[in-house]
């Protein structure tokens, strides 16, 4: 009994000094980050099932690109574009006194870049698979292109966006590369769960570094175990 | 079973070359060392026609942590005494071996090439300046140098909103160069790789002296060469490499 009673305790002067800030924006900037890069995705999706415009291969190849580059290459490309050297971030910096770098919102951004592939491959698919001839029979009935759209095709590619969508929130939420050379590693302020563990290992705080470690991957077995279930579905 | 025999047989080939090599130095340098060693490190191999230098670089701490780890180093160069003694305490490396070869000073720098607010630590407070780079102070030793010098200052507790803390002196110089921050405390010998970029305000006092330690690791397979390239970094062609790029004796 002894033993329980000093676990018990053990453990919750554990949980007391892990830090909790880091998990909270990790799920703040992937949460945002899903948001943004499905709304991108749908729309980018249905584009690219359903239209055929000259360089739409380029352009669907190009929005694919962040699935194969390494983190770097990106986080070089967001600070390129628009870090306070650059011709807009400079403006941006010079007018509104605004920057994405040092700044959560340079987080969301690197997520929403890499998560978007993700979605718009998923969303790509589910509305290709979306049987024609109701969108067809839709329309027969007189229904606005927006609300065949919206009744009869997103319903039906639901299930297979809704599973992409969950691949790329755990995707942002393991974003580590692109964060750092955007956002930095500001504790409290841009630290996200994984550069807190990169953080935590370089310390030589094992106890924390595991811990998070453990807390991330938890979550990143449920999403991908949820997102299964919604690709079954189809 | 016939194709993972003949797997393992085109491994076993593939490593032959890796294991007939001469013998192998890896060294372990502080990133504030990155372009002095590269090239103390190629004259070392040019004295020793057998030996394969391997160069590292970090911030200290972290790379005291990768050995620790069990990381296979023969040579381990710090940028302060700190980091030093506390892998001789966690007994990882040969306290006999220790010797200071080096010196540096630490600045302020700002971006070069556009009005700075920043004229003196003082100026660090003015709402202008929006971030301060410095070292992280767990793991690299340049940010708990500027740590000291700010305390003593009596500025580190009004500044601590401002900071960014960069994992290595690199970083720190990364960030100033591409006016990410508004100012930042490097080495003398980082602000003048890029005199173009960043702009030195002023030397900062207030800290422990800046020295640079080597140590060779406990663990090392090479005892003999790690102990021939410590005794190298005092040689005058060393010195004179270490001299052009900046830095002080020791």
């Amino acid at each position: 009994m002894q033993f329980i009673t000093q676990d018990v305790s053990q453990m919750s002067d554990f949980l007391q000094r892990v830090d909790w800030p880091p998990l909270l924006l990790s799920l703040k900037v992937a949460g945002i980050a899903t948001v943004l890069a499905s709304i991108a995705g749908i729309a980018l999706g249905w584009l690219f099932a359903r239209r055929r415009f000259p360089g739409c291969a380029l352009l669907e190849a190009a929005c694919m690109l962040p699935l194969v580059l390494p983190p770097t290459v990106i986080g070089y490309g967001l600070l390129v574009v628009l870090g306070r050297r650059s011709a807009v971030g400079g403006w941006v910096y010079a007018h509104l006194g605004y920057t994405v770098v040092f700044n959560w919102h340079g987080a969301v951004l690197a997520s929403t870049v890499v998560a978007l592939p993700l979605v718009l491959k998923a969303a790509s698919a589910g509305f290709a698979g979306v049987d024609g001839t109701l969108e067809a029979a839709a329309r027969t009935l007189r229904q606005s292109p927006f609300s065949v759209f919206a009744r009869v095709t997103l319903p039906l590619a639901w299930p297979t966006i809704l599973a992409g969508a969950l691949l790329a929130f755990a995707r942002a939420m393991g974003e580590f590369g692109a964060t750092l050379m955007i956002a930095g590693d500001i504790p409290r302020q841009t630290q996200t769960l994984s550069l807190a563990i990169y953080d935590a290992m370089q310390d030589g705080r094992d106890g924390t570094a595991f811990f998070l470690a453990c807390i991330t991957s938890a979550l990143s077995v449920a999403v991908l175990v949820l997102s299964k279930r919604f690709f079954a579905l189809r | 079973m016939q194709c993972l025999r003949r797997f393992l047989a085109c491994l076993s080939v593939l490593l032959v070359p890796v294991a007939a090599c001469a013998q192998q130095l890896t060294v372990s340098a502080a990133a504030s060392l990155t372009d002095a060693f590269k090239e103390i490190g190629a004259r070392f191999e040019a004295t020793h026609p057998d030996v394969t230098v391997r160069l590292n670089f970090a911030a200290s701490g972290v790379l005291l942590q990768q050995i620790r780890m069990g990381a296979p180093v023969d040579v381990f160069v710090s940028a302060d005494e700190e980091t030093v003694a506390r892998g001789i305490e966690a007994g990882v490396f040969d306290p006999a071996t220790k010797q200071d070869f080096a010196a540096n000073t630490l600045v302020l720098v700002v971006p070069a090439g556009q009005a700075s607010p920043v004229k003196s630590l003082a100026g660090l407070a003015d709402p202008a300046v929006r971030r301060i780079a410095i070292g992280k102070t767990a793991t690299v030793p340049c940010g708990r140098y500027t740590q000291q010098a700010l305390s003593r200052a009596k500025l580190w507790e009004a500044l601590g909103p401002k900071f960014v803390q960069a994992d290595s002196v690199r970083q720190v110089l990364d960030y100033v160069a591409r006016a990410e921050a508004d100012a930042g405390f490097v080495y003398r010998t980082e602000a003048m790789l890029m005199p173009d970029r960043v702009g030195i305000v002023q030397t900062v006092d207030g800290h422990d002296p800046v020295t640079y330690p080597v140590v060779a690791v406990g663990a090392s397979r090479e005892p003999a060469l790690a102990k021939a390239f410590i005794a190298y970094l005092m040689s005058p062609p060393a010195q004179a490499i270490l001299k052009r790029y900046g830095f002080a004796r020791a």
